[in-house]
This record gives structure tokens, C-alpha cells and sequence, in this order.
């Protein structure tokens, strides 16, 4: 193949041709409702509406709808074109390019142009930002971003460009063939730089705030409401249908779904144990959502951890001594499914992996645990084993480490000790390997296996268990430049579930009521990313 | 008089400065910081962060800075959590919300509780004494944290009377609910302490004296009953002002109202240092002004007690 041929393939390959835009897709015939609004309720209030600051999933969701990134995603989860209407990289990842809409508009009527994005990526990694997410710049492999974020080079040297209004390079230090689906993420949206100097930290506030997605912030009171309302100048208002976001911050869940019941919300979380009834009670209404999150125990891996876990066989032993389907249907009942991979199951870029184990009855584990705990001099036969199981303060957390405890005492004799602590007591003690097994919980950046599959990287500051294994790092390294690294994924999970530094428990779902007449949710959006542009409401 | 107040002032800033200290070591001490998380921050960042908020100097530095900010610009520092409002901000957003449910509550309960406690002593054994105890000991029994979901029950899911949550700016419909659910159980011990102080009162001589000189009752409880029945009440009255406008954890999360008892624990549990100190100041100086205000009121209202 000559270098020209193998250019345009990687070009073929790389460049993605336009597909229509998402917005609502009202189908013909559906009646409208009078009232588009949408109300929901939020746990807590959100850290910030600025893109390079916010650091929550509410936040999030915000920044979603009032900024509008490069990329969007639909309501599968496919990367649709926002502010780009197409992107392209070189042969090998390392350069990226994207060509930006020329109808697309700030609030206060400036075009956005590539400029927007280059402001704000360096205001991510600039020091003096602070941001808790310039990290985010790092994963994204952005030329200089390390040393810039180390204040070891000037903010100007991040590999990022304008060439022109509407063209936009990336450059970066690695390959990364999946650099695009970053491009939904809210840390890189574009930032207005005459707002932002005129007003400082104030920005953000109604009244000063300018963004360029379908809504904007025209109302925020702090711990318990804000309001976004959609926005004229957006490119695509005219497919816009919901007209006004509410956000109420209501801490009980239980209160919010009384307030769900008496029509002041239109969509609330499902308190702990609530969703067989009110799935029962409620069958439109009531729905659960598989998420890309995984609930997961870390054996302590350190010098100072319990010396029977050092040991793989009873590591074993106890991962194969829960029964996740138990745990699933009986104590959580709310559509999680049972984890025997850290990457959930239907994740872009990953071959199921073939784990032994969970091919096996309960019984079959259950067994075999027995016999690898004995051989391990542990069990009845053997020395006694007392472990402590860490959580934070949380009904659900408790619950559960009471079930697993119950479990590993029953079947294998292994005496448990539930040690609660206050969240910020509980993150400190697991940071400082201050525990034998302790609860985790990791959810996906973006859609692809590398956002778990990283924590089991020697030097990852995520890796609790502090595993180590130089394969695995290699192959971790190697899966990085790989525009399909399904089949290297899918060997770091088996090595995992043999090693089993950690034990997967179960995988997420987002279990809601949803007001009925809300068209639209993205059920199939497994990163949870929801627009409101994308929904409607039709008469009751 | 005046010497008196000036004394107490005297007292006053030391003990807030002690406050000040105690609460700042305290905070620092306890495990994690504003920036830990599920997935913490990568060191550099999490250096940059804490540069950006001087978390990076010695904590008598730290201090010294606060103080200076303190009483030169009257600023509390910037939030943490939320880093585009200041204390200043976040206090005056959420102090107004439950300065206004917790005003409304106490003279929700001062007044329902006094007449309770009036009435129940003056009808000592009959059924409206019977009546107001076992209504007091109910509300008393009725902790807020029930008394609340049962209120948003009844008014919001089953009559709709009422909405079930928020605060809106203070409009009449979101203020009800905090300001009964709140008021509840402090009218019940007001009534408790009104009825008994009332009834040894009115066993007292100088009351036997008055009515053996045919004077009307009425006249006896107003002129003569009323004032010193309701000293023991005064010195209940004062901390349960500040404890009412300062808010409750479970009227806030409740309700939604946005107040800073919510917002205290909040920032408690999320190391947001400055938030926290800013409200233990502010509990701390309504505190200290208002058992004062309770000093001053004892005098004016009973002669025999001078500074």
C-alpha cells in the first residue's frame, strides 16, 4: 500500500460524515402538552454551571444543556455533531481535527467559533483555574497538558488550536483513537472569555452568564432551585420543545417521591427497596436504567494488609463465596445486574469476557471456595479468618456489607467486623490502606473499558487495592493506541478475575419515575447523558 | 447598668476568638479535606487546587489570614464546595430563610404555648388542664423529623393544599409547614414551663393575699402572675431563639427551603472549611447576644435583680 492509499483509508476510517443532528423528534401526530417544562429533583446542589469547574453528575447534566460541546451524544449513546459538524484525525490518533457549524451562536448573539474551545481547554489545565478536573486534560493526552497542569510550561504551549474561526486542531502526546468521545464531556465545552474577564467568579451568575447550548441559567438559588430556560439563539431552537428546566434540590428521597406523587416533580430517584411496588403499582412510570458503573470490594493489597488476602486462593475464595444474584434480587430488587468483570457488560470496545467463574452455578463456587480457602490453611480445618469490611455511612452500604459479612461466615467460616465511617474519614482511610476490605464504586468518563480497566495501573491514584502486575500495565499501555483494543480489554479482565485484587459485586442502574408524558429519555444512553433539547412532553 | 453590658461585651470577644481557634483545629483535624472524593485528585491538581484557596500555607498562617479577613474586609473567604460564592453569599442567601421560618415558629410557639400553660395552671385538674398537657406531651413526643413527612402527606399528596417543598423567596404557602413542624415541640415545652411556673406562683402568698382582697382574676394573673410566672420561661427562651432562627438540619432537608442548617451539616460532612467557620461564628454571636438580650430583659422585668 503506498502512503497515499494508506492515508485515505485512515482518513475513510477516522472521518466521520455527518449525520442529522439530534433535537426533539416529536413524531407526527403526538399532541404537545400545554406545560413544556421539566421538573426533577437533585440530591444536592450542584458544584458550579462552569464548564471547566463543575465536578458532579447533576452539575453535569446542567452544563449539558447550557453549553453545547463539540460532540453530543444520542439517545444511544453515539457521538452526534454539537458545535462540530465533522472530525477527523491522522493516520495514527495523534491529531485531531474538527470543523465547526458557522450558525452556531452564544447567548449574547457572538458566533462560537474555534477560538471558544482553545479559551477553554487552556483555562482547564491553567493552574490559576484550579480546576478539580484539569485532569480531564491529562486523559485527553493533550499535548503539554502534564507540564502545564506541574507548572513546568506556559498555558500557551497546550497542544490545541484555532487555525481558523471554525477549524480546531487537537494535538496529542499519545494515540488515542477514541479521543472524539471525549468531546461530550463537560470540562470541554467551550468557556466566553469577554464574560468570563468582565466578571470574574461571578460569571456564572443569572444575569451575567452567556452559553451557547439550548438553555440558559435564569434563575439559581443556591441549595434549592435553579432554572434554565431555552435559549432563542441556540442553532437548533427551532426543533427545541421543552421550554423550561427546573432543578429542585431535595435531599430525602423519600420526600421527593412524595412530591413526585402530588405532581410537583416530573422525575425523582426510587428510594432503596421501593421498586418492586411502585414498578407494580406504577408500570409506566417506574423505570430502571442500567448505568456504566460497577460496585466493587478492595482486598487490601499493601504490606499492612491482612496476610490471608495476599494470598490469590482466598482472595478467591471470597469473591466466589457472594452470591450476586442474591444481592441483585433480593436486597437490591431495583435492576442492577450481577458483576463478575469490573467493566460493565455492553460497553463500546470490550468482547464479553470469558470469566470462569461466573460460568459456574453458586453452588459450584461455593464449593470451590471452600476447597481453596482450605488450601490456603484457612476455614474450618485451617486458622481462623477475621476480616474488616469499610463503607460509608449509607443504609445501602451497610446492608450490604451485613449480606456479603453473613455470606462468608456462613459458607466459609470467615468472621466479619462492619467498620462504618463518615465519608470524608472513610475516603482517608481507604487512601491510606487503613483497612482489609473496603466498598468502591467507579462510574465510566466515557464509553470505553480503559475508564475502569486504568485503576488497575500500578500508579493509578484511583487503585485502592494497590494491585501490581507489570502484564497488565504493559497491556494497559499498548490498549491505549489501539483503535480496537476489545480483544487486549478483554484479556486485562480475565487476568483480573483470576488475581482478583478486587471483587465485582454488581453493576448499576439508575432506577426513576418519570412522569409518562416525557418523551424521549434515553434509556439506551448507558452514560446516563441525557438532554433536554432532545425531550418532550405530550398531553396527558 | 451600662458598666455591666460593657463587661459582658469584654467577654465576649475572647470567647469568640477561642471560638474561632477551637473550631478552626477542630476542623483541620478531622480526617480528609474539601477536595477529597471518590476519585481523588491527581497530586498536581490537587496542589493547584489547594493553592488557589492558600490550603497550601501553615495553619497559624492560614489563620492569621482569616482573621485579617475577617475584621479588615468583613470576609468569611470563599466556599470550597461551591467556588463561585463566597460565605458572605452563601449566608446571606440561606441566614434569611431560616431567620424567617424560625421567627414565625417562636412566635408560633410562644404564643400557642403561654396560652396553653396559662390556661392549664389558672384550670389546674380540669379538662382543659388535662387538654393541654396531653396536647404538649404529644407535640412533645412528635419529633419533627416524623411531624414533617406526615405534614407534606397530609397537605401536599392528599388535600394539595399546600406545596411540599421549597421556599420561593418566603411566599406564605412554603412557610407554613417548616414553621409548624418546627414550632411543635419547643410550644409544648413552653406550655410545660409556663403551666408548672404558673402554678407555684399562683399558690404563693402575695396571690392568696390579693384574692382574699376580692380582686377580679383576670386581674390577678395579668397584673400579678403573668410577670414573675414567666421568669423561668425567659431563660429558656433566649437559646431556644437562636436555636429556632438558626435552623434545623431536618426542617431544611424536609422542606428544601435552602436554610443554613442544612447547609451546616452539609459542610461539615464536605470539609467546607470556611462555610463551617462561617456559621459557627454567626451561632456563636447570636448566642452570646441573645443570652445577653436575656440578662438585660431579667433585670428590666424584675427589680430585685441589678448588675
Amino acid at each position: 500500500m503506498t502512503r497515499t492509499t494508506k492515508l485515505l483509508a485512515a482518513l475513510a476510517a477516522t472521518t466521520c460524515l455527518v449525520a442529522p443532528a439530534m433535537a426533539a423528534n416529536v413524531p407526527d401526530g403526538a399532541t404537545l402538552a400545554d406545560d413544556q417544562s421539566f421538573t426533577y429533583r437533585i440530591l444536592d446542589e450542584f458544584t458550579s454551571p462552569d464548564p471547566q469547574i463543575v465536578e458532579d453528575v447533576s452539575g453535569s447534566e446542567i452544563v449539558r444543556d447550557l453549553f453545547e460541546g463539540l460532540i453530543n451524544q444520542d439517545a444511544d449513546g453515539n457521538p452526534v455533531p454539537g458545535v462540530a459538524t465533522e472530525w477527523s484525525s491522522n493516520e495514527d490518533f495523534t491529531e485531531w481535527t474538527f470543523t465547526l457549524r458557522d450558525n452556531a451562536v452564544w447567548s449574547d448573539g457572538e458566533p462560537v467559533t474555534a477560538h471558544d474551545f482553545v479559551y477553554a481547554w487552556k483555562r482547564l489545565v491553567d493552574p490559576a483555574t484550579a480546576s478539580p478536573y484539569a485532569w480531564f486534560g491529562e486523559l485527553m493526552s493533550l499535548d503539554n497538558a502534564s507540564a502545564i497542569i506541574a507548572g513546568e510550561a506556559e498555558v500557551d504551549d497546550l497542544g490545541v488550536e484555532a487555525v481558523d474561526d471554525h477549524t480546531l486542531v487537537a494535538r496529542l502526546s499519545a494515540p488515542l483513537p477514541h479521543f472524539y468521545m471525549m468531546m461530550s464531556h463537560a470540562s470541554t465545552f467551550p468557556a466566553p472569555q469577554w464574560v468570563i474577564e468582565e466578571h470574574g467568579d461571578q460569571w456564572t451568575r443569572p444575569g451575567n452568564i452567556v452559553t451557547n447550548g439550548a438553555y440558559i441559567l435564569t434563575e439559581h438559588v443556591p441549595q434549592e432551585r435553579s432554572v434554565r430556560e431555552k435559549s432563542e439563539t441556540y442553532w437548533d431552537a427551532e426543533n427545541t420543545v421543552i421550554e423550561t428546566v427546573t432543578a429542585l434540590v431535595i435531599n430525602d428521597e423519600n420526600q421527593a417521591l412524595t412530591r413526585f406523587m402530588a405532581g410537583e416533580l416530573d422525575r425523582t430517584e426510587v428510594p432503596i427497596g421501593q421498586f418492586p411496588r411502585l414498578e407494580e403499582e406504577y408500570p409506566d412510570t417506574a423505570i430502571s436504567i442500567p448505568t456504566l458503573c460497577t460496585y466493587y470490594y478492595n482486598f487490601n493489597l499493601r504490606d499492612n494488609g491482612p496476610e490471608a488476602t495476599h494470598d490469590e486462593r482466598v482472595r478467591q475464595a471470597l469473591s466466589y463465596a457472594i452470591d450476586r444474584d442474591v444481592i441483585v434480587n433480593q436486597v437490591l430488587q431495583a435492576g442492577q445486574t450481577p458483576a463478575y468483570v469490573f467493566a460493565p457488560v455492553g460497553m463500546a470496545n470490550m468482547d464479553t469476557p470469558n470469566v470462569e467463574y461466573e460460568n459456574w452455578t453458586q453452588a459450584e463456587r461455593d464449593a470451590r471456595a471452600v476447597e481453596l480457602l482450605a488450601e490456603a490453611g484457612y476455614g474450618p480445618d485451617g486458622e481462623s479468618l477475621q476480616l474488616g469490611i469499610l463503607y460509608n455511612t449509607s443504609d445501602a452500604h451497610r446492608q450490604l456489607a451485613t449480606v456479603v459479612g453473613q455470606m462468608w461466615e456462613q459458607k466459609l467460616g470467615v468472621q466479619t467486623t462492619l467498620e462504618n465511617m463518615e465519608w470524608n474519614t472513610f475516603l482517608d482511610s481507604r487512601e491510606n490502606g487503613d483497612f482489609d476490605v473496603s466498598r468502591g464504586g467507579w462510574c465510566a468518563d466515557y464509553n470505553d473499558p480503559s475508564t475502569f480497566l486504568d485503576l488497575f495501573q500500578t500508579t493509578s491514584g484511583y487503585n485502592d487495592a494497590k494491585y501490581s502486575n507489570t502484564d497488565v500495565d504493559a497491556m494497559l499501555n499498548e490498549a491505549k493506541g489501539l483503535e480496537d483494543a476489545a480483544d487486549i480489554n478483554r484479556q486485562i479482565e480475565e487476568i483480573v478475575a483470576v488475581e482478583m485484587p478486587i471483587i465485582p459485586v454488581y453493576h448499576y442502574a439508575n432506577a426513576y419515575m418519570l412522569n409518562p408524558q416525557i418523551q424521549d429519555w434515553p434509556v439506551n444512553n448507558l452514560e446516563a447523558n441525557w438532554y433536554s433539547k432532545d425531550l418532550y412532553k405530550i398531553a396527558e | 447598668m451600662l458598666k455591666y453590658i460593657l463587661k459582658r461585651l469584654g467577654v465576649a470577644i475572647p470567647t469568640m476568638l477561642i471560638l474561632i481557634v477551637f473550631s478552626f483545629v477542630l476542623m483541620r483535624l478531622a480526617p480528609g479535606g474539601p477536595f477529597s472524593s471518590e476519585r481523588p485528585l491527581p497530586p498536581q491538581v490537587l496542589a493547584n487546587v489547594n493553592a488557589k484557596f492558600g490550603l497550601d500555607q501553615p495553619w497559624h498562617i492560614q489563620l492569621w489570614e482569616y482573621m485579617v479577613g475577617i475584621l479588615t474586609r468583613f470576609d468569611f473567604g470563599p466556599s470550597f464546595a461551591y467556588t463561585d460564592r463566597s460565605v458572605n453569599d452563601i449566608i446571606a442567601q440561606g441566614f434569611p430563610v431560616t431567620f424567617t421560618y424560625g421567627t414565625w415558629s417562636f412566635i408560633l410557639a410562644v404564643l400557642v404555648g403561654c396560652t396553653l400553660g396559662i390556661a392549664a395552671a389558672v384550670r389546674h385538674n380540669s379538662w382543659l388542664d388535662y387538654f393541654a398537657v396531653g396536647t404538649s406531651i404529644g407535640a412533645q413526643v412528635l419529633p419533627n423529623f416524623v411531624m414533617a413527612p406526615i405534614l407534606v402527606i397530609v397537605f401536599t399528596l392528599w388535600l394539595g393544599w399546600l406545596p411540599g417543598g421549597g421556599w420561593r423567596g418566603g411566599q406564605w404557602p412554603y412557610v407554613i409547614m417548616p414553621v409548624i413542624a418546627l414550632g411543635t415541640s419547643y410550644m409544648a415545652s413552653i406550655a410545660r414551663i409556663t403551666r408548672s411556673s404558673m402554678l407555684e406562683v399562683l399558690g404563693s402568698n402575695f396571690i392568696r393575699t390579693a384574692r382574699a382582697k376580692g380582686m377580679p382574676p383576670i386581674r390577678i394573673i395579668v397584673r400579678h402572675a403573668l410577670k414573675p410566672a414567666l421568669m423561668p420561661l425567659l431563660s429558656y427562651l433566649g437559646p431556644a431563639f437562636v436555636g429556632m432562627v438558626t435552623g434545623s438540619v431536618v426542617i431544611d432537608v424536609y422542606f428544601s427551603t435552602g436554610g443554613i442548617g442544612q447547609l451546616f451539616t452539609n459542610s461539615a460532612f464536605n470539609r467546607d472549611y470556611s462555610v463551617i467557620m462561617g456559621i459557627t461564628i454567626l451561632l456563636g454571636a447570636l448566642t452570646i447576644t441573645f443570652n445577653l438580650l436575656v440578662d438585660i430583659l431579667y433585670a428590666w422585668i424584675d427589680p430585685r435583680i441589678r448588675y
